[in-house]
């Protein structure tokens, strides 16, 4: 991501008051929520576009020459065009809407594999990868014959660039699937230098954007993907919706991910013909709902500023990390220097379980993650099961953070 | 009306059980085993590996490795406590009652039966963490099932 000259710093207690779930009382204390690279909360605007796309403009896109499936289908299109923008697309016919992250990488998986893929190929991942990232192309090898290699990972969380030439030196690796932004570590990914060595190496490379579109400015050309995965619930928008962005020419050389209505040009008893892109990989009724709320979704950050939430963030690491840091038998994951990361704090506290840490915190009203987070390569990295995991959004403030580490004082108390 | 005021913690939190997951016992390898089964939670990673020495429908000797939680930890490590020397039934039994008392059951909280396994009696107002207590529970039963499973193909 770029690195950004000063904005205005964001005031999360402006922001705060367009979250209506922000204000409640969880076990008798105000919420702090700091699970936001599990999901983040939704704010009223979006709530609204949803609310006002059923009540007003419910109807079939594409289908109908009534007038509202004419409106369902400019506000559909519409946030398409949003997004598209968002993460600096010039064609809105490159984005399609899928489920989610998880879906958008089955679909380049499964459909440009397929047709890519043959045995003694090499597909390159990530130890740090979510498993929305390792599994889809774990099934595409099987199938293909493929083989799988992966980075590895340095002590502090970040990718040991330096084997990279090596893995691409034997020339079989024909697309690499990288983290923009690491759910289990925080780790901000050179995904640009990636990029540059995979395309000399007549490589692709598809970044999983979850964590990275939901958190800073995106641009495709710049970061020189060839696909980015994203979803909407983990950037203000709901569950159900994400987005493949690929570039025009991979798409079109694709072979359809799924079958059914919407997708087609021609239906014959033996063969059909496909729909012009997008909507060639959007079968069957779209989550059309969805799909405005994320264009909203997308209004609203625009609002805030990009640029803002990243450096608020990283205050917020900062602040975090140097309270866990103090703390005896803490032990924190990923990059030390907060600018190397974004929003997302993993730990470990000697002698208390990461699943223990989060029910006395939740016993506080704070809200934090503990497990696997999805990454179970990360786990084994590391040597530990699983970890405890604060993350942050813009509505975020450093009382949010303050409870986090005054709550663990009082793990310390019981688990002493 | 919904209750969302805290179970307090301590009830979760109990000395007998933080003793058990700081010290567990009958914790390690049993050599002379008959049957090991592995029980991991998939959503969170714990995991505990039970071994059984099952002799004339009784358990001879019980040990587990684990890694997991205190509620996990120290569920399998009073748990075993009670196993050594009892018949196949009456560990049937005390996974039924356990598990019962997760459920809330107030009746199978007061059974003597379940000996120090009642400290674990506050975690069924922690529903997310009901898993984790039965977790060694349930490794017991899939090595009772393993154990009469081998019976019978020996038999038929």
């Amino acid at each position: 991501m770029p690195s950004v000259s000063t904005p205005d710093a964001l005031d999360p207690s402006a922001v705060r008051g367009d979250f209506p779930i922000l204000d409640q009382q969880v076990h008798g204390h105000p919420l702090a929520y700091l699970d936001n690279a599990a999901t983040s909360q939704t704010p009223t605007p979006v709530l609204e576009a949803i609310q006002s796309y059923y009540r007003n403009d419910n109807a079939n896109v594409h289908r109908g020459i009534h007038e509202l499936s004419r409106r369902s289908t400019d506000a559909y299109e519409g946030a398409r065009m949003k997004v598209a923008r968002w993460i600096g697309a010039e064609d809105a016919g490159e984005v399609v809407w899928t489920r989610g992250t998880t879906e958008a990488i089955n679909l380049v998986a499964s459909a440009w594999g397929a047709a890519n893929l043959e045995e003694g190929d090499e597909i390159l991942l990530t130890d740090m990868e979510h498993h929305s990232n390792l599994v889809p192309w774990q099934l595409v090898a099987a199938r293909t014959g493929a083989r799988l290699r992966y980075l590895e990972l340095d002590d502090e969380g970040r990718l040991r660039l330096e084997d990279l030439p090596g893995i691409l030196a034997g020339g079989r690796v024909r697309i690499g699937a990288v983290g923009h932004v690491s759910n289990a570590l925080g780790t901000i990914n050179p995904v640009r230098e990636i990029a540059r060595q995979l395309h000399a190496a007549g490589a692709l490379l598809l970044v999983d954007g979850a964590q990275g579109a939901p958190h800073a400015p995106v641009d495709v050309a710049e970061l020189g993907a060839d696909f980015y995965a994203f979803s909407g619930h983990k950037m203000c928008g709901p569950t159900g919706i994400g987005v493949l962005w690929g570039r025009r020419e991979l798409l079109e050389a694709m072979p359809p991910y799924q079958g059914g209505g919407e997708m087609i040009s021609e239906v014959q008893r033996d063969y059909s013909t496909w729909a012009e892109l997008p909507h060639k990989f959007e079968a069957g009724t779209p989550n059309i709902a969805g799909a405005v709320a994320m264009g909203a979704a997308v209004d609203y950050l625009d609002g805030v500023g990009p640029e803002r939430i990243l450096v608020h963030e990283q205050g917020l690491v900062r602040q975090a990390l140097e309270g866990l840091q103090a703390m005896p038998g803490v032990r924190v994951f990923g990059p030390r220097d907060p600018e190397g990361r974004a929003g997302v704090v993993p730990f470990t506290m000697e002698g208390t379980h990461p699943h223990d840490i989060a029910t006395i915190l939740d016993s506080q009203g704070v809200a934090i993650r503990a497990g696997h987070h999805c990454a179970q390569l990360v786990m084994k990295r590391y040597g530990v099961s699983a970890t405890a995991r604060a993350s942050f959004y813009l509505y975020n403030t450093a009382d949010d953070v303050d409870r986090l580490l005054d709550g663990l004082e009082s793990v310390r108390e019981i688990f002493g | 009306m919904i209750d969302r005021s805290t179970p307090p913690l301590k009830s979760l939190y109990q000395q007998l059980i933080l003793d058990h997951y700081r010290k567990p016992r009958n914790r390690g390898e049993l050599d002379d085993r008959t049957v090991e089964v592995l029980m991991r939670n998939p959503t969170c990673g714990d995991e505990i590996t039970l071994q059984l020495k099952v002799e004339d429908e009784r358990i001879a000797d019980v040990k587990f490795l684990g890694d997991g939680c205190s509620i996990s930890q120290a569920s399998v490590s009073m748990m075993t406590t009670l196993l050594k020397g009892e018949s196949l039934d009456k560990a049937h039994k005390l996974a039924t009652r356990f598990t019962k008392m997760m459920h809330g059951d107030e009746e199978a909280a007061r059974d003597p039966d379940l000996g120090n396994l009642r400290s674990l009696a506050g975690v069924a107002k922690f529903p997310v963490r009901i898993k984790c207590a039965l977790l060694g529970f349930d490794a017991l039963q899939e090595a009772m099932k393993k154990t009469r499973g081998e019976e019978e193909d020996a038999e038929g």
